[in-house]
């Protein structure tokens, strides 16, 4: 009877109500998706690369070496000779081992040389494989395979043509060797997605012609001798490395991290990114922050919303302690309310995400590279909930004390 | 135990400590099952007595007994618990729930007090009944508060004060809203049910007109001293 007139009472202010609730689930679907995005990015950003033991290139810090090998943000500083590459590949304890070379770029997409190996065994998002979208990967010494994102943004589709430019900013253009589009990956959410594949040979051959960065004046080679030549690299900027036994790993890092012939480091993409992760993770801080201030603001809200309402409901408090209900039963009465709102309020808010998630999910995707992913409530999002609701029945203890004054108060005159 | 069912003793009140305007009311017996008018004018203390009654206000000293219980000195859990067993309560206006039906707000006092609730067999066909010696239409029933004249109403704030059979009704102005006509209607379906349950009622009223009606007629001015 107590629970059927609480409701009833509630559908009795069914606007003032509503409105709350809707105040409250909007509230709260900004923390969950400040929440979902936070963690998203995390993990995003976590599983830009996977099942790769170590990332070597020439001596530079882990977060340097991770950010131009993995981001293609910002250069080497040096590269690894071939046959250091050779020697580290050698190692027992080296199952496989994929060689990046980097250094122009197309149309301010990063350009990558390495081998078809890089696309078996580089992983993304807990193991998930590069796939190919259409076309094939490159069997020409010319063809370039495009991350999704660079067909996209450029509009480039299979056999479209494509000059690669000499270093990230140069006027430079390696346009007596054109390229041709072979192949485009699938999305990966990675900076695979902005990347211009080429292979290493590829980066070979674009710089015959070339020394200590710059065209040799009045040389050009023609194509048909340059593919007689022989391209092997004789530098790379990077290599990816995967081990034998997990156990060796931080043996081979010690050993080419004391590598004789030339200065290198190796680091372990996990630790390096989670260390990267501390240096942009200022923005997680800031958006767990505001997701802290959501729901203090919401709570705040609700605690507002039940004081200004209680004007108008002192003649129902009057009745309910005239007809024996006690103080704590008033009290209880506006907590059963406040315990309902919220709950409520959380059901909205839940389908509201889950509903805006759907929408939202391959834009976010598209435009961030951030995989959303629309999945169950987490153990944490129920705790949090759970603690919503104990924390909203508390703070409904504010207007309650109010509303036990009133009846106090009111006694057989009701001062409305 | 003596026939008195309300004893006042002594009685001191003051609204706040920051107003020094206290009542004092020396001496005050009101027999069981008698129909009790307090008479006076708005502003005399006459719905400040019913509230120290009910218990709603503390008193600063004396003793106030209802059937031989000083609930002055009852905490106020207890007091919640003894106005519900024995007092019904009809406000001046009337405050039924508004969004609750005719039925809901009639047995809405029997959820509690054990002892009314007790003392009626089905709760349901208990407000029926009520209903239907108050001449409530059937139709009625089901219906929220809030679709009621002023009537019908007020009879269901007496069906709501007389359920469960407590032994004080306490009305506050009951009839200030009413036309002659319907006052004379209105009170005597009260006085008719609050004999049948040998209730015993207190009302305060201005009106003089209703004296007749009752058994004992008590001017506030007599009994209650205003002190400054």
């Amino acid at each position: 009877m107590l629970l059927k007139l609480t409701l009833n009472s509630l559908y009795a202010r069914f606007l003032t109500v509503c409105m709350t609730v809707f105040a409250i689930s909007l509230s709260l679907m900004l923390y969950m998706s400040v929440e979902k995005l936070r963690t998203s990015a995390y993990t995003s950003f976590t599983d830009t690369i996977s099942q790769t033991d170590l990332i070597i290139g020439s001596r530079a810090s882990s977060v340097q070496l991770l950010l131009y090998s993995v981001f293609r943000i910002g250069n080497a500083t040096n590269n690894i000779t071939w046959e250091s590459y050779l020697d580290i590949i050698d190692r027992d304890e080296v199952d496989w081992a994929v060689p990046i070379s980097l250094g122009d770029s197309h149309k301010g997409f990063r350009v990558m040389g390495t081998n078809k190996e890089f696309f078996n065994r580089y992983k993304f998002r807990g193991g998930q494989p590069i796939e190919i979208e259409k076309g094939f990967l490159f069997e020409d010494l010319y063809d370039v395979v495009l991350g999704s994102g660079v067909a996209e943004k450029l509009g480039y589709d299979i056999n479209t043509p494509l000059i690669v430019s000499h270093g990230l900013e140069s006027f430079t253009k390696h346009d007596d060797q054109p390229f041709r589009v072979s192949g485009i990956l699938k999305k990966t959410g990675t900076p695979v997605d902005n990347t211009v594949i080429v292979s290493l040979a590829a980066i070979e051959a674009i710089h015959v012609d070339w020394s200590t960065g710059a065209k040799i004046p009045g040389q050009q080679t023609p194509i048909e001798e340059i593919r007689q030549m022989d391209l092997t690299p004789k530098n790379i900027t990077a290599a990816l490395v995967g081990v034998k036994s997990k156990l060796s790993i931080f043996y081979l890092q010690r050993w080419i991290n004391d590598y004789p012939e030339e200065a290198l480091t190796a680091i372990l993409p996990g630790a390096a990114l989670q260390e990267l992760w501390r240096v942009v993770g200022v923005v997680e801080n800031l958006l767990l922050g505001i997701s802290v201030v959501v729901i203090f603001t919401t709570l705040i809200g609700m605690t507002a919303i039940i004081f200004s309402s209680l004007n108008e409901r002192r003649r129902e408090m009057a009745i309910w302690r005239a007809m024996g209900a006690t103080p704590r039963m008033i009290i209880g009465l506006l907590m059963l309310e406040a315990f309902f709102i919220s709950m409520l309020s959380v059901i909205i808010s839940t389908v509201l995400l889950f509903f805006s998630l759907a929408v939202l999910q391959p834009w976010i995707d598209n435009n961030y590279g951030i995989l959303v992913s629309i999945e169950m409530l987490s153990i944490k999002d129920i705790y949090v909930f759970i603690m919503f609701i104990i924390a909203a029945m508390v703070v409904s203890l504010l207007p309650a004390a109010r509303a036990y004054w009133f009846s106090i108060n009111d006694g057989m005159t009701i001062k409305i | 135990m003596d026939d008195s069912i309300v004893k006042i003793e002594s009685l001191r009140f003051q609204w706040s400590k920051n107003n020094n305007f206290k009542i004092f009311v020396p001496k005050l017996e009101v027999g069981r099952g008698k129909k009790v008018l307090f008479l006076g004018e708005s502003g005399s203390g006459k719905t400040t007595l019913l509230s120290l009654i009910c218990g709603f206000l503390e008193p600063l000293s004396g003793s106030i007994s209802i059937n031989d219980k000083i609930i002055s000195d009852l905490t106020s859990t207890n007091k919640d618990a003894y106005r519900s067993d024995n007092i019904g309560i009809i406000f001046q206006q009337f405050n039924l729930l508004p969004y609750a039906n005719v039925i809901d707000n009639i047995i809405l006092p029997l959820y509690f007090s054990k002892q009314r609730s007790k003392k009626v067999e089905n709760k349901i066909n208990a407000a029926m009944n009520l209903c239907d010696q108050l001449r409530l239409p059937e139709s009625i029933l089901n219906q929220k508060a809030s679709n009621l004249s002023v009537g019908q109403q007020q009879r269901v704030a007496v069906a709501r004060a007389l359920i469960g059979s407590p032994s004080i009704i306490v009305a506050d102005e009951p009839t200030s809203s009413l036309d002659t006509e319907a006052q004379e209607l209105f009170l005597d379906l009260m006085f008719d049910q609050i004999s049948k349950n040998s209730s015993t009622l207190l009302m305060v009223s201005h009106d003089k007109s209703l004296t007749n009606y009752f058994d004992q007629v008590i001017d506030i001015n007599e009994i209650l001293v205003r002190e400054n």
